[in-house]
């Protein structure tokens, strides 16, 4: 079967809708007063963040935003978030006493990205790699397998790690 | 008009600034924890749009950086909820058991 180019439509509209909802629900997520709500504003986020991944071509890693971040990650978040009480959070100040250094932080990040952009534009390549995307599994896979073993093995002792880290963190008594 | 490999680099710019906003200025933990996952993912959107341009090798190493976030959140919750259980809170400017 011949592969055949996939040519996407209304591409500026999608990208400014996807890119409109990602950051204002991440703005929602670090101003909500309940976590509850910043977890769902989270949710917003990262599904939109993997429409923007499927535009860029990369339907794997799309896939498994949505199954480890929003079916796992998030998941964890309420579940712990049901695990401490929220009442009494709910009626505390909510910010610390560090606005200042958080915006010259911000700031400061800003005109370094800009000043980056600005001068790294000149040597991005200027026509992108035509993947296709109907290989893109396969072609992640065989380079997770294949050139990247020992990375994908060490995250798994990692995961395995992380995973006894937890319970022994989460135990009463050990 | 032509979406550029620029438009998502601002889009992640923008995402890491407001990560790094909520994890200096919010007190509770479980906020600053996502506010920890946004910037992950900020890294994760300029690694797949690199990828667009120079070879598939962004979006494995993307895959890598899920896979440590899901780590690093299952271990900082559990680390939550064990100060929980000793200070009934989860405000960071009040984890100061180590301090006297």
């Amino acid at each position: 079967m011949p592969l055949q180019e996939l040519t996407p439509v209304a591409t500026p509209y999608f990208f400014y809708g996807l890119s409109a909802v990602a950051v204002l629900s991440a703005i929602g997520v670090i101003m909500r007063r309940n976590p509850v709500h910043s977890a769902i504003s989270l949710i917003f986020t990262l599904l939109s963040l993997a429409g923007l991944y499927l535009m860029l071509y990369a339907p794997f890693v799309a896939g498994v935003q949505i199954i480890l971040y929003v079916g796992g990650i998030v998941v964890l978040f309420l579940f712990v978030i049901m695990l401490i009480n929220i009442e009494r959070m709910q009626r505390e100040y909510q910010f610390n006493k560090q606005w200042l250094v958080g915006l010259l932080a911000a700031a400061v990040l800003g005109v370094l990205f800009v000043a980056v952009y600005v001068k790294g534009q000149a040597i991005f390549p200027q026509h992108a790699v035509r993947f296709p995307e109907q290989l893109n599994t396969q072609q992640v896979g065989k380079m997770l397998y294949v050139d990247y073993l020992l990375p994908f093995e060490i995250a798994s002792l990692l995961l395995l790690v992380a995973i006894v880290g937890a319970v022994v963190m989460a135990k009463k008594r050990i | 008009m032509e979406i550029t490999t620029l438009h998502y680099l601002v889009v992640a710019a923008a995402l890491f600034i407001i990560g790094t906003i909520g994890v200096l200025t919010r007190r509770n933990v479980v906020i600053i924890l996502m506010s920890i996952e946004l910037i992950l993912n900020a890294v994760n959107l300029n690694l797949v749009a690199f990828s667009r341009l120079y070879g598939l090798q962004g979006q494995v190493f993307s895959i890598f950086v899920i896979t440590d976030a899901a780590a690093e959140a299952a271990v900082g919750l559990g680390i939550l909820i064990a100060f929980f259980r000793n200070k009934e809170t989860v405000n960071a400017d009040e984890i100061d058991l180590l301090k006297f």
